[in-house]
């Protein structure tokens, strides 16, 4: 607190955002130095919703530690699981079967999508729409009825093992997806017409929260963010895992570095991702849905990275061995807490009533960010 | 030309405000597009997916007897120590001693419903139910003793 009020000058005003707060989906806490309605400083507050994450996964084996990494990043909790049970494999040196690759890719881009639903009805509910929420959760909806079908829960799933994925996929999911699809393709344009093209909310997006694309670069911000400040950071294309580089997927970036830009590389991202799917779910190869391991999972001596995109960034999966059965020391990289860093520098100078909006679009999860 | 933009911007803008409006007016007046569920009331309706992981129970058949055998796979598989398998010697008819559950403690309260125990079992003696409404008065109704009382394993199962 110390610090913060050295930088006040006289007629400053220090305001808390939270921990409870509804502007900031969940309980982040900021502390926000105001001259009159512009932002001096802003300093984010972390430590309300630490569970130790990371030291809890050290006494749990390499099977039981993957499910607590579907309570960092609850939107693509897929997406997670799906790096932690790369990185095992990558210790174990096991071959994944190829229809086991494809299902975590086509379940990977559905919580892709589910989370930029999510992130987009809170985005309108940030500036003050309502109704949009509800229609991104219509589509959500049967993403989860997907989900809770194949996996059997609606958000934590914990699907993905070491080796493949944890059961068969259901029979009826590729009808399920496929008419999924067939209503995405029919509500997207929803989406421009509610939300994109409305004047009160180009105005709030377009010039704020710039972005440079240096600054992007420097303070490590991955995934939406970056792309939006037009700089290629798709783990997807860069450094492929699974099948992707055997997928036709565009990289979107967008060069406005403000609110608007980032916020239409999530829109486009969305587009992608269906056509991800359109292109594997008819070719799911037959085949086993889990490659044959040992009952124990003993990872060799040394330590093992992995890393993946998910719907907000780099996740980054960092694992020291002893060669027991339990991980020596786990490191997440995760995508929420440097782009949370960004915070101050594209909110400074700006009023208080577009904070929310940066907030916004930098699609922060408070679990993510706080391990 | 400035008065000309301007008056471009502003049919934009009221433009823009009545697409929005037209969408929600089309749902306003089509009530097919509802999805919403009145959950309490439809109980009698719902049906949750097969596979949905409502908690751990152990069937028995009409017998009453269960698969278990005591191996404790599922009690070393749970992360967070729901499950505990407490064990007997029964005394066989030739006399040896065999081993047996004597209860296996499950405490709902602490499962997280990953589906590794279900998982780990060699003998498919647990499975995932499809109930969700746990919500109780007391937490010690939470533990629950998964065999039922007197229950023994089936023949052939080893």
């Amino acid at each position: 607190m110390v610090e913060e009020l050295g930088k006040t000058t006289e007629g400053d005003l220090i305001i808390n955002v939270g921990p409870q707060h509804p502007a900031t989906h969940g309980v982040l806490h900021l502390v926000i130095t105001l001259n009159g309605e512009t932002i001096k400083n802003v300093e984010p507050h972390l430590g309300y919703i630490h569970r130790s994450i990371e030291k809890m996964s050290e006494s749990l084996t390499y099977r039981q530690f993957i499910y607590v990494t579907s309570r960092m990043d609850y939107l693509s909790a897929h997406i997670n699981n799906h790096a932690c049970a790369m990185c095992v494999e990558k210790g174990l040196q096991i071959e994944v079967p190829e229809r086991a690759q494809v299902i975590r890719v086509i379940m990977d881009e559905l919580t892709r999508i589910a989370s930029h639903e999510l992130w987009w009805g809170a985005m309108a509910m940030d500036l003050g729409a309502l109704t949009p929420f509800f229609y991104a959760f219509r589509e959500r909806e049967t993403i989860n009825e997907i989900m809770e079908e194949t996996c059997g829960a609606r958000l934590t799933m914990n699907y993905m093992v070491p080796g493949g994925v944890l059961q068969d996929l259901h029979p009826d999911f590729q009808r399920k997806v496929k008419e999924f699809i067939q209503l995405y393709k029919r509500k997207i344009h929803e989406y421009d017409e509610l939300v994109t093209g409305n004047i009160i909310f180009q105005n709030r997006m377009k010039g704020v929260g710039y972005l440079s694309p240096e600054d992007a670069v420097s303070y490590g911000c991955s995934g939406p963010v970056t792309r939006g400040s037009g700089v290629s950071s798709d783990i997807r294309k860069h450094y492929p895992y699974e099948i992707y580089d055997k997928l036709e997927f565009d990289e979107i970036l967008e060069t406005g570095c403000d609110s608007f830009a980032r916020y239409l590389v999530r829109i486009r991202e969305m587009e992608q991702s269906v056509r991800i799917i359109e292109q594997l779910i008819d070719n799911i190869p037959e085949g086993d849905y889990q490659a044959k391991t040992k009952a124990v999972l003993k990872l060799p001596k040394g330590e093992f990275y992995q890393r993946v995109e998910t719907a907000r960034g780099e996740l980054g999966v960092y694992i020291v061995s002893e060669g027991g059965t339990t991980p020596y020391r786990i490191k997440y990289r995760s995508p929420g807490f440097s782009n949370l860093s960004v915070l101050n520098k594209i909110a400074t100078g700006s009023k208080l009533g577009d904070l929310v909006a940066m907030m916004g679009t930098l699609d922060l999860v408070i679990p993510d960010i706080d391990r | 030309m400035f008065l000309k933009d301007y008056i471009k911007e502003v049919y934009g803008a009221v433009k823009s405000l009545i697409v929005g409006m037209r969408r929600t007016g089309y749902y306003f007046t089509h009530h097919k597009e509802i999805i919403t569920e009145q959950y309490p009331d439809n109980r009698a309706t719902l049906k949750l997916a097969d596979r949905f992981k409502g908690e751990v129970v152990m069937p028995h058949n009409e017998n009453n007897e269960h698969r278990c055998t005591g191996c404790t796979a599922c009690e070393l598989a749970c992360p967070n120590g729901t499950i505990k398998v407490v064990t007997k010697f029964d005394i066989t008819p030739e006399g040896k001693k065999k081993k047996a559950i004597d209860k296996l403690v499950y405490h709902l309260e602490l499962c997280t419903m990953c589906n590794l125990c279900v998982t780990a079992c060699p003998s498919d003696a647990i499975k995932m139910a499809q109930t969700f409404e746990h919500s109780v008065y007391d937490r010690n109704k939470l533990t629950k003793i998964l065999n039922n009382p007197g229950s023994k394993i089936m023949e052939g199962v080893e």
